[in-house]
């Protein structure tokens, strides 16, 4: 017999879909969206057509800017949103690597002059050959995304 | 015509374009040269080291003196608010800019300098941020190469020692990698160039080679530059060994090029033996002399206009 997912759809929200296994519970978390009111579903290590593994969440009554969307590519470079409302997929679209973040995440660099003066921390990013590098605006260090707590 | 450097921060080596550098090594050869004295009179400059330093801002404080300029400042935080009341870095910038015409500063921590100069009104010129920039250094030392070589472009530099650690070596890297230099890199590999550099000079196509010891480097190049292995880095035995591989002495210079000169940022312990200081190739005292010039020259071009249009 057939398994299938059965996974209860929507009205209105976000479907964020073919994130990297293990990233789906630090989105939530970073994104806070397990705080609010809103019912949420995740799904973990879901089997994907190409045999691989996915995580998926499915948020009612949140809508992702684009700014949170490229930030949510710093953990799911291949994740794809998609904007529910009615039951139907109205819009869809691919995460991008953002140029920059600024004010969310805290310099890994301990001794970065960023912690204790009334800035908001800002980091460039490139996508190099080992993968994403954050470049700290002020203290000049680079750094991997893993290495940063918040992605934890 | 403005000159580039006109009224800007001077931050991070990497802010920094070849012409850019080129300008700055040209106007320090012309204040070597050529004194100008008056150059910065009536103008005030603020020298805040909010942790101590001797070569930077002793030297620092002559260029200022010897252009004319007024000096104001404190050669550690001991008795400074931030220091003693616990003030913002941010709002100690914002009232020491509003007395002075430009400052240059150095901090313990990283990234102070860019951070003062978001908060200043007047530009600010980094003397050294913790463990990363020290841009004034890098240009005293491409005026040092320049004018023992006549050129920045296609040279052999070697740099020996603590690579992984030493900030002057990684900016000065950075800083020849826009003149197509070729690098040889010496040193313990517990010590080696870290990472992020080699990737960089391999994007720019650059050349350079690695290596533990100085043995059969040094005949074939233009500027070897040493710097110090810090023996609170290995265990007594380790840095006894290590030490011996890093030593330069006057009989490995026997065979050299003529044009060759020996460059260190100092403070020197014994990695470069006192008989070194007599041969035609040690230049590490005019180095820290030409300290004086490079500064000269930064406030020359960021307070002023007279050497635009050079």
């Amino acid at each position: 017999m057939k398994k299938q997912l059965k996974v209860e759809a929507i009205e209105n929200g976000t479907v964020i879909d073919h994130i990297s296994p293990g990233q789906g519970i630090k989105i939530l978390r970073f994104f806070e969206l397990a705080k609010g009111p809103q019912r949420l579903t995740i799904g973990l290590n879901l089997p994907t057509s190409s045999g691989d593994f996915k995580d998926l969440i499915k948020i009612e009554h949140t809508v992702f800017d684009q700014n949170q969307a490229n930030q949510l590519a710093l953990f799911a470079p291949k994740a794809t949103i998609n904007v529910i409302e009615n039951f139907e997929v109205v819009d869809k679209f691919k995460v991008a690597i953002p140029e920059s973040i600024s004010g969310v995440l805290t310099c890994p660099n301990s001794n970065c002059i960023s912690h204790n003066e009334p800035v908001d921390s800002l980091f460039n990013i490139k996508q190099e050959r080992v993968g994403v590098k954050l470049k700290c605006h002020y203290c000049e260090k680079s750094f991997i995304s893993g290495v940063f707590r918040e992605f934890h | 015509m403005s000159n580039p450097l006109y009224n800007k921060h001077i931050i991070s080596i990497s802010d920094l374009s070849r012409s850019e550098l080129e300008l700055i090594v040209s106007t320090a050869k012309t204040l070597k040269k050529t004194p100008h004295p008056d150059l910065l009179k009536n103008r005030v400059i603020a020298s805040c080291f909010f942790e101590a330093s001797t070569r930077t801002r002793l030297s620092f404080e002559t260029a200022v003196h010897r252009l004319g300029g007024s000096i104001i400042g404190f050669p550690d935080s001991g008795n400074t608010s931030l220091g003693k009341k616990g003030e913002t870095l941010a709002d100690s910038v914002k009232v020491i800019s509003s007395y002075c015409d430009a400052f240059f500063m150095r901090h313990n921590q990283e990234g102070a300098a860019r951070l003062a100069s978001e908060f200043s009104s007047v530009p600010v010129i980094n003397g050294g941020d913790g463990s990363n920039q020290h841009p004034t250094q890098t240009l005293l030392d491409l005026f040092s190469i320049y004018e023992t070589q006549g050129t920045l472009d296609k040279l052999q530099v070697a740099f020996v020692g603590d690579l992984k650690y030493g900030r002057t070596v990684h900016s000065l890297t950075q800083a020849l990698s826009l003149f197509d230099c070729e690098f040889h890199f010496i040193s313990p590999s517990a010590l080696s160039m870290p990472d992020y550099i080699i990737d960089d000079l391999n994007a720019k196509g650059c050349k350079f080679t690695l290596h533990d010891t100085l043995d059969g480097v040094i005949d074939n190049l233009d500027i070897l530059y040493m710097t110090r292995v810090q023996k609170e880095r290995f265990d007594e035995t380790e840095y006894q060994h290590l030490k011996s591989s890093f030593i330069l002495s006057a009989k490995m210079l026997e065979g050299v090029k003529d044009n060759f000169k020996v460059l260190h940022p100092l403070p020197r312990v014994d990695e470069i033996t006192t008989d070194v200081d007599h041969t035609p190739y040690a230049y590490y005292f005019q180095q820290a002399e030409n300290g004086v010039y490079a500064r000269q020259a930064l406030l020359a071009l960021v307070l002023t206009n007279e050497y635009g249009d050079e």
